[in-house]
């Protein structure tokens, strides 16, 4: 905020008379509207980036209709959506149903406050920020139970109870792995995690106590998919067995604000993943950190945050849905176990004054481990490639 | 705590192993068609549209009575004998004009049995297949035209005596 301001007293100097609230107020304002508008346009990009990945991987081509390549798929759509109809059936509480996709976007939009795109480009940087994060994002569960329980109807209110318990379930393992990163930087800030992964590569934190925190990375990963209601995490939407969950009785705008809650929270899972565990606006070397006086920060984590909102979309295509009893199978008995033992070496790990500054282990045996691992799956997708290519020219032949 | 253990391998690896799948169909070309852009090849001998050749229609109703959902209307009359002759491309003298002929294509079942009995080969399946329309009466399709242009000359007159056929070669006693 603080850039914003100095930019904006550089660009109109008669700003620098104005009372200092106004100036801050007016210096805030700025980032405020570029994030929402961020927010609100990016849904456009991660409806059209999924259905054109699904298509591909179902072999199919997905929208090409509408522009070259189906470009302006989503926009018709978001313009057909905002001119639709709100109904509101008979029977819904009028409040709640109003006030419940509200909530979800509030929930979806508020971690942007502190994810930082660069070494000043933060809304705040708050000393609490991942518990901010935590806090803030289970906002949307109690928008989603208000939507179901409002909607009077039973499938909204299957759908709403069920994302209550999953998101709850979730939350436990993912915070435990937030603990752990938390114990090794020492500070709740995202700022301040951003820069203990300063150094290039082998500092992120997927690479660091080789077996530790990669195992980490993924537990959160998992369980980030798992809160963002994502398939194979979809329960809550079950279209095959409620009819559409939660949002099942909404329409026009307020099902477009649901929309736009899930694939903002797609976005905001993404780009905490990536603060916590692949450096955020860190450059895999710091030599490509700037072009000149530009800095790439934002470039870095936007683009970090959309490789995993890819392998979210890759999943999705991949997986089939868990059943009920299994997801709480995963959370409870699987991701839980994993995330405590992780906080309790890791703690163990930070406690010994030979490992608190980084590890020999890191620099000399889990960095080498952990990219031989990266080299292995790029060779296993490589190879499923190579397959394809010759499994082409067999059927050709 | 083994069985644990395995369990979870089992589902990374698996999960794995389906992403593999996916990405792997993700380079694969789509095979969808762009329709009204990019048309399939349909084979020649394709079964659609039915259509009727009416200069080459002697009207001898063969392919009426093979028709088993009688989705063809015929009605000819004897040609009178002051009007000059008229044959069909195979050399067939008309003597019969075809008043109506109307093939309900909502009624046809696409089996080609009409075209076998066909004298003069003149009725035949298309393959065209973009014939929709919004009105069931426009399916049934009116082949007779009251001015067409008959072949006034025999185009195959009756061959005159074949000459001797030369002597047996080696070549045309192989064939």
């Amino acid at each position: 905020m603080e850039i914003v301001h100095e930019l904006l007293v550089k660009l109109f100097p008669a700003l620098a008379g104005l009372p200092p609230w106004l100036t801050l107020a007016l210096s805030a304002a700025v980032p405020a509207v570029l994030l929402v508008t961020f927010m609100a346009l990016g849904p456009i990009i991660y409806v059209y980036a999924e259905r054109k990945i699904a298509g591909f991987m179902q072999d199919r081509l997905g929208p090409m209709r509408v522009g070259p390549y189906g470009l302006l798929q989503t926009i018709a759509d978001a313009i057909k959506l905002l001119f639709k109809e709100a109904i509101f059936p008979r029977g819904v509480d009028k409040f709640l149903f109003l006030l419940a996709p509200c909530l979800v976007v509030t929930g979806a939009f508020l971690p942007f406050v502190v994810i930082p795109f660069g070494e000043r480009l933060v809304g705040a940087d708050l000393n609490v920020g991942v518990f901010y994060v935590v806090a803030v994002a289970s906002l949307s569960t109690v928008g989603l139970i208000m939507a179901g329980w409002a909607s009077n109807n039973k499938y909204a209110l299957f759908g709403a109870m069920r994302s209550a318990a999953q998101i709850v379930s979730y939350e436990i393992p993912a915070v435990m792995v937030l603990l752990s990163v938390v114990m090794l930087v020492g500070s709740l800030s995202l700022q301040d995690i951003v820069q203990a992964q300063a150094g290039g590569l082998p500092n992120w934190f997927v690479f660091r106590y080789f077996p530790l925190m990669p195992i980490g990375f993924l537990v959160f990963y998992t369980a980030g998919l798992a809160e963002c209601n994502r398939a194979p995490f979809d329960i809550p939407e079950a279209e095959s067995e409620l009819v559409a969950g939660f949002h099942t009785e909404y329409s026009g705008f307020f099902f477009a604000m649901f929309f736009m809650a899930e694939y903002t929270e797609m976005f905001i899972i993404s780009a905490t993943a990536s603060v916590l565990f692949l450096g955020g606006w860190l450059a895999p070397h710091p030599a490509l950190q700037a072009v000149g006086p530009l800095e790439l920060g934002p470039l870095w984590l936007i683009g970090k945050s959309w490789a995993l909102v890819f392998v979210m979309m890759w999943l999705r295509w991949t997986l089939p849905r868990l059943r009920v009893d299994q997801l709480m199978h995963v959370a409870w008995k699987v991701l839980l176990p994993i995330a405590m033992g992780l906080v309790v070496v890791v703690g163990g790990l930070t406690l010994w004054p030979a490992t608190a500054q980084g590890f020999v282990w890191d620099r000399y045996v889990g960095w080498p481990l952990s990219l031989a691992l990266l080299a292995f799956l790029a060779y296993v997708m490589v190879g499923a490639r190579r397959w394809q290519a010759r499994r082409i020219r067999e059927l050709a032949a | 705590m083994k069985r644990w253990l395995a369990d979870l391998w089992e589902g990374f690896y698996t999960v794995l192993v389906g992403m593999k799948i996916t990405w792997r169909h993700l380079f694969t070309n789509s095979s969808t068609l762009q329709y009204p852009e990019q048309r399939w090849e349909l084979p020649p001998r394709s079964r659609m549209r039915l259509f009727m050749k009416y200069e080459d229609c002697i009207g001898c109703g063969q392919c009426v009575r093979a028709c088993p959902v009688n989705c063809i209307y015929l009605k000819a009359e004897k040609r009178p004998a002051t009007e000059p002759p008229i044959w069909a491309a195979s050399g067939q003298p008309i003597k019969l004009d075809v008043k109506i002929f109307d093939i309900d294509m909502s009624l046809c079942c696409y089996c080609n049995l009409c075209t076998y009995p066909c004298p003069t080969s003149c009725i035949y399946m298309t393959p065209e297949y973009e014939f929709a329309a919004g009105d069931l009466t426009q399916h049934l399709y009116h082949f007779a035209k009251p001015k067409a242009k008959f072949l006034t000359v025999n185009p195959k007159p009756k061959p005159a005596p074949a000459p001797k056929p030369p002597e047996a070669s080696p070549a045309g006693a192989q064939s």
